[in-house]
């Protein structure tokens, strides 16, 4: 989905014709906007690859940069100015989008390292969550159960092909569900606090700890995405929002 | 002209506005009639009789003719805007829109307005156009270049209405904004800016509501959420539908048939309802066609108890809005008001209840005027574009997308692309490849929505990647690049990766209209009467001076004409001879001059006839004409004021 591109051919800059490297957003010479440099998302805030990130000081960049690059600035430029403006903001607001939020973050730069990782929002097919292959082992047991439970429940709901409006599960069921609820969530909190250790392995070490960080890390985010539809489901199911 | 003024403009489903930044405070620019509300009608005046181009009007104008000709005027057609035929079947049954009846499925609808058939965006058009006159007028210089507001919640083919309405009317859109966005730029011009505000925007047609981050002159949405379906119009249906069951029920009249008899007691509902915000209770009386009188008491808590049901459908956007922000109610720091509709008592009831207002000590912002707010950030918008401005250098806007862009995937699931509450611009890559060997073409179906299947969501473009050069299925590498742009609305290039190709890509709309039809609908290529600008504002300024001319010369009539001393009456016929000089010649200056001159002569005149028109209409008596075009008026400088000069 991603690409790395290299960054380090020159260009001249359209305005001012003074070569510059192709990583930047504006002109170093003439401080003209340039058209969407290649690099990274990191790059765009003139970071290195990390994990750990101060979110105060991204968003301030990423308000001094948007002051900069906005359309807004280049309602009356020129058109080539007027485009690069906007793909330049895009560029700025999809990469901090995805490095502000520390999921997407460890995904984004697991990819740039060559993982192959599922989508977050892709589809919601049911069936993954009986998948055998992709629970994770330990919660095997459970997680049959659960789904059981699960796909029992909104049988009834659905009387025929109408939703039954006035549905209510029995009490008992509902305890279940809120209990499992409880203990899921309490898992996918552990993965958190497990991802943000290797996070500081990875930012602090050398190729050796990073691959393995990065292997970690891939199994980490599959088990809470896998843990993190299970709870939407239940709750779901419990007729929350 | 390129640099002339960006003015701002609320495009609303009751009414429009046009506004300007003058110095540093935005200002709603007035019609002819001295009034900043153009209501958001159009009329087709009748054909004349000899046989000449019958005209349209916009305004109150056109809002006269609804009574008399209802079938010659149209209203809320913002409820139209972008829509396809099927979308807009339940609002034919609340709205006499009447359709042209040669539509075909997936085509713009049209509207029949007396003998002639106009799209949406036409209609909006001769809103915009009137306008953007106002505004010419005001100015006295060509205006070509605007800011337009759209509900937060429209989606990419209702943007895209709004635009090709604003190119009709012959004004270059610099930007659409949201108008909750646009209301929390007028509020936020004159404080410190630093805190959390959502803006709750319950106008005539739309609902939406807005949580904002505001931080050293970032203005940057958090959520949108709303509903394009929801507003005043609607309590008004819900009066209209009680009384109209109730006067067949005690009558047995029916009045659903008789558009003029609906319009009047719409009118009367309307009026019901304004009341309501400040009375206990509203009365009907009305007239029936047999002679009997429908009357009527409406208690607010009957009312709040018809309406619930209406404001309860604001609670969960507002929900989901804070939950998508992910902020408590506790945490936002203010609400802001917006909308004719936010008078309305139990409406601030429920926001307060939403937000934890009164627990807090707090209560919503309604120090800005809720008809006007959203026109005047539009205008702080324009001064942000237009740049320049020591006003507001330094405040910039970062609005999101209020749905989820998808893609169409293998079985009619939706693969979503960009997530809703994305900052704009925003963009995403997907690659496709082929099929079947030597397949050329590759079909990409886009949608706007949250639902999980295609067929919920809406759809927005289907289109071809054509001229793949022909390989092994699978082998082709397209990439498509998908950009939601600053004004919301999508654009998409696709380029072939193996041959270095691009891939052409015909992106056809699901439902709108093209750019070929909206070169062809640009308001002056049919309107015949439309000359150059320059001889427009000599005959304009022609026309205001016969207005006060003949105003003048029905003074006398008046008993307010012998309050004025000799002099008084000298200095006024000196003024009006200079007028009727130089009013047959081509000095559009000297024109507006003597206008201007006998307007100051004639002011203290006026103030006098005010005065007796106000003690009239206290004692509830007929008023006369000269009362009457100011009973309406009463924000205006001057009964008879043409209008302001530069």
């Amino acid at each position: 989905m991603l690409k790395v591109l290299d960054s380090a051919v020159p260009v001249a800059c359209w305005s001012c014709s003074i070569g510059h490297n192709d990583s930047t957003l504006f002109c170093p010479h003439c401080s003209k906007i340039q058209p969407p440099p290649g690099g990274d998302f990191f790059s765009v805030f003139s970071l290195k690859p990390r994990l750990e990130l101060d979110l105060e000081s991204l968003e301030q960049e990423f308000h001094r940069l948007s002051r900069k690059l906005h359309p807004d600035r280049f309602a009356r430029a020129r058109e080539n100015e007027k485009e690069w403006s906007l793909a330049d903001t895009a560029l700025l607001n999809d990469a901090y989008r995805t490095l502000k939020d520390p999921i997407r973050r460890t995904g984004y730069l697991l990819k740039l390292t060559g993982a192959e990782i599922g989508e977050e929002n892709a589809g919601r097919d049911r069936k993954s969550l009986n998948d055998p292959s992709r629970v994770p082992a330990d919660l095997l047991e459970e997680v049959f159960e659960l789904n059981m439970q699960l796909e029992e429940m909104r049988m009834s709901r659905k009387m025929g092909e109408q939703e039954d409006p006035d549905y209510k599960p029995n009490d008992e069921d509902v305890k279940s569900l809120v209990e499992a609820k409880k203990k899921f969530a309490g898992l996918l909190g552990d993965v958190d606090q497990d991802l943000q250790a290797q996070w500081k392995v990875w930012d602090a070490g050398d190729v050796a700890a990073r691959e393995n960080a990065q292997k970690k890390m891939v199994a980490l985010l599959d088990r809470r995405r896998y843990l993190s539809n299970l709870v939407r489901d239940v709750t779901e199911t419990l007729g929350e929002k | 002209m390129a640099e002339g003024r960006v003015v701002g403009i609320d495009l609303g489903t009751t009414n429009s506005l046009v506004a300007y930044m003058q110095g540093d405070a935005p200002v709603v620019i007035p019609g002819v009639d001295g009034l900043n509300l153009v209501p958001s009608v159009v009329a087709l005046d009748p054909a004349p009789a000899d046989g000449g181009r019958a005209t349209v009007t916009v305004g109150n104008t056109a809002r006269k003719a609804l009574i008399e000709t209802p079938e010659r005027v149209i209203y809320s057609v913002k409820r139209l805007m972008g829509r396809s035929l099927a979308e807009i079947q339940d609002e034919l049954k609340l709205f006499p829109f009447r359709l042209a009846d040669d539509v075909e499925a997936g085509e713009v609808p049209r509207v029949q307005l007396g003998e002639m058939r106009f799209t949406p965006p036409e209609i909006s058009a001769y809103i915009l156009r009137q306008l953007k006159r106002n505004a010419e007028r005001f100015f006295g210089a060509p205006v070509t270049q605007a800011v337009i507001t759209v509900p937060a919640y429209f989606n990419d083919a209702q943007r895209q209405a709004t635009k090709d309405a604003g190119r009709m009317a012959g004004l270059e859109v610099l930007r659409l904004v949201n108008e909750p966005t646009a209301a929390a730029l007028a509020y936020g011009l004159d404080r410190a800016n630093v805190g959390t505000i959502a803006v709750y925007d319950l106008g005539g047609g739309t609902f939406d509501i807005s949580i904002l981050k505001l931080r050293d002159g970032i203005f940057e949405v958090q959520s949108t959420n709303g509903d394009t379906h929801l507003g005043g119009d609607d309590i008004d249906n819900l009066l209209l539908a009680v009384a109209l069951d109730e006067i067949f029920a005690e009558h047995g009249v029916d009045l659903r048939g008789h558009p003029s008899a609906v319009q009047g007691l719409r009118k009367a509902a309307i009026d019901a309802k304004i009341a309501l915000s400040t009375e206990s209770v509203a009365r009907f009386d009305i007239e029936l066609p047999n002679g009997d009188r429908y009357q009527r008491e409406i208690p607010r808590e009957v009312f709040e108890l018809l309406i619930e049901p209406v404001l309860e459908r604001t609670s969960g956007p507002c929900k989901q809005a804070l939950a998508d922000a992910g902020l408590t109610a506790e945490q936002i720091d203010e609400v802001v008001l917006v909308g004719g509709s936010t008078r309305i008592p139990a409406v601030r009831q429920l926001v307060d209840d939403l937000f934890h207002l009164a627990a807090r000590g707090k209560k919503p912002r309604t120090e800005l005027n809720p008809d006007e707010v959203v026109a005047q950030g539009a205008a702080v918008q324009a001064d942000i574009l237009a740049g320049a401005s020591k006003t507001t250098e330094e405040m910039l806007l970062l609005d999101v997308t209020p749905l989820s862009l998808g893609i169409e995937a293998l079985g009619g699931g939706v693969a979503k692309i960009i997530q809703r509450n994305s900052t704009i611009p925003a963009s995403a890559t997907e690659h496709f490849t082929t099929g079947v060997d030597g397949q050329t073409n590759v079909a990409i179906h886009v949608v706007q929505g949250e639902r999980e299947l295609a067929v919920d969501c809406r759809s927005l473009a289907r289109f071809d990647l054509k001229g793949i050069p022909p390989m092994s299925a699978g082998l082709p590498r397209i990439e498509v690049r998908f950009l939601i742009d600053a004004d919301g609305i999508l654009q998409v290039t696709a380029r072939e990766q193996r041959s270095g190709k691009a891939a052409e890509v015909e992106v056809k709309p699901t439902y709108g209209l093209t750019d070929e039809q909206v070169e062809s609908m640009i308001l002056d290529s049919f309107d015949n009467a439309e000359a150059d600008f320059a001889a427009r504002l000599l005959i304009e300024a022609r026309n205001e001076a016969d207005t006060i001319l003949a105003a003048v010369e029905r003074a006398p009539e008046s008993p307010a004409w012998s309050q004025l001393s000799a002099e008084e009456r000298a200095s006024i016929a000196a003024a009006r001879n200079r007028l009727s000089n130089v009013k047959q010649g081509e000095d559009l200056k000297a024109i507006r001059e003597a206008t201007l001159a006998l307007d100051q002569a004639t002011r203290r005149f006026a103030e006098l006839m005010m005065d007796a028109a106000v003690t009239t209409a206290i004692r509830g008596k007929t008023m006369d004409e000269a009362g009457e075009e100011m009973g309406e008026a009463v924000t205006a400088p001057h009964a008879m004021a043409p209008a302001e000069f530069k």
